[in-house]
């Protein structure tokens, strides 16, 4: 397939820190482009024909044995079904436990008055309650595009300078009718954005 | 670290039979024990509000807030609300995996084989997402209420290429895992084999469950041990303040 911006179907452009909510049909294929380098972009998939189907994260890495998404992945459901498959990945290595930011994980993490910042799961919750068909109970855990959270031999976790740089990209194919939904992340307390959140583009190939 | 809490007073006990679920409320100041009868007990696990069940376990928010993946005694297991829905007071098998997470129906099918009620009766082979399905029912809850849940007893590695690694006999005969509730939190859980457990054989393994009547202090190494968890339990605090 010849994927250059100039043959894709449709190009949306996502602002530092802004929610986006697409869909994507079965067949199809998404890149998720970090323009400027070393931006966390958070995404969650849904099955449209039943959104309470949505991304698992646990079975995902259960059923690949390995931590990290990149070329090869499938995404399952929480019902079992394959949702996505990582067709192409120029960064190498993308997040799964890190989650979302948000203002009540922020004033754990940081500080209580850190309350008040802009965040990941407050992107979200605008895009699901004005479109509907999503609420807050059907937010779980994460994809992190972008994002380089390893997982230590004894079990630690740590947050390291992002591995993406400009113009790095994923590419996913639909393997069914998906609602994707994107924080392009506002996070500015910890290198995850490298303290300059910057835009992100979606391309979609039929 | 491991902490016996003996100067609390059991109140209630209850097997927990391989292959079972259960969900209660555990209420502020009380702690739970849940004790491996035979060794290679596994328990997935998930927790909410009470009171407001849209607050649930945040597994991410709980790992990055504490910076592991593991988690063991000294560590909170927090809600997506900033709040801490039980505290990991005592572990004395020192490691809870929270990456394998439970199989579905046709995974239990493709690992050990058909195992229906009209053949086995009540040692029909269970799977853990109904089984905890069945749990949040009870409370009104469903699919979209089953997050990614914690595996108590159950300990996977991560090697340097982010391989996972099933690490066999984590909890011996005799291993507890104690849980403080610092708010009212309701506890959904279910006794089934750790989902990456090698054994083909499907052979969940008993836990006993004992109730007690604590206060704040049998968690107060785990408020201090970050300072995360000391903001972590101010959060908490302020719902009865």
């Amino acid at each position: 397939m010849n994927t250059t911006s100039a043959t894709a179907a449709s190009t949306t452009f996502i602002p530092a820190g802004e929610p986006s909510l697409t869909e994507l049909k079965a067949g199809q294929t998404l890149r998720i482009l970090d323009l400027e380098g070393n931006q966390a972009v958070d995404t969650l998939f849904f099955s449209l024909a039943n959104p309470r189907e949505r991304y698992d994260v646990q079975r995902t890495l259960r059923r690949q044995g390995s931590v990290y998404l990149t070329t090869g992945s499938v995404l399952y459901s929480n019902l079992g079904k394959p949702m996505l498959t990582i067709v192409d990945d120029t960064c190498g290595r993308h997040d799964t436990l890190g989650g979302a930011c948000a203002q009540e994980s922020n004033t754990v993490r940081y500080a209580l008055e850190k309350r008040h910042m802009h965040s990941c799961r407050d992107n979200y919750l605008r895009a699901c309650v004005h479109d509907g068909r999503l609420g807050k109970g059907d937010i779980g855990p994460n994809i992190n595009f972008f994002m380089n959270v390893p997982v230590t031999a004894d079990g630690g976790l740590t947050f390291e300078d992002g591995i993406s740089a400009p113009g790095k990209y994923v590419e996913l194919r639909a393997e069914m009718d998906v609602i994707v939904l994107i924080s392009n992340c506002p996070q500015l307390n910890n290198p995850c954005n490298g303290y300059n959140p910057t835009p992100a583009e979606l391309h979609v190939w039929n | 670290m491991t902490t016996s809490n003996t100067l609390f007073p059991v109140f209630a006990e209850e097997l927990l039979p391989g292959g079972g679920h259960r969900s209660f409320v555990l209420k502020r100041g009380e702690l739970l024990r849940l004790t491996d009868l035979n060794g290679n007990a596994n328990v997935s696990l998930t927790l909410l509000n009470a009171h407001e069940k849209t607050e649930r376990l945040n597994l991410p928010d709980s790992l990055k807030c504490q910076h592991t993946a593991k988690l063991t005694s000294g560590h909170c297991l927090y809600s997506d609300m900033g709040r801490v829905l039980a505290a990991i007071t005592a572990d004395t098998c020192g490691w809870s995996d929270s990456l394998g997470g439970v199989l579905c129906a046709d995974e239990v099918a493709e690992k050990y084989g058909q195992g229906r009620y009209q053949e086995l009766r009540n040692g029909f082979f269970r799977n853990g997402t109904d089984n905890l399905l069945v749990e949040l029912g009870k409370w009104g809850l469903g699919l979209s209420d089953l997050l990614m849940t914690l595996n108590l007893f159950s300990r996977v590695n991560v090697d340097d290429a982010g391989r996972l690694h099933f690490v066999p006999g984590n909890s011996k005969a005799g291993d507890y895992i104690e849980l403080y509730a610092p708010m009212d939190t309701l506890v959904v859980l279910t006794a089934l084999q750790h989902p990456m457990d090698p054994n083909p054989e499907y052979a969940p393994q008993p836990l006993q469950l004992s109730w007690m009547k604590a206060d704040a202090s049998v968690a107060e190494h785990c408020r201090t041990s970050r300072p995360e968890n000391q903001r972590g339990f101010i959060n908490t605090d302020r719902l009865f303040a």
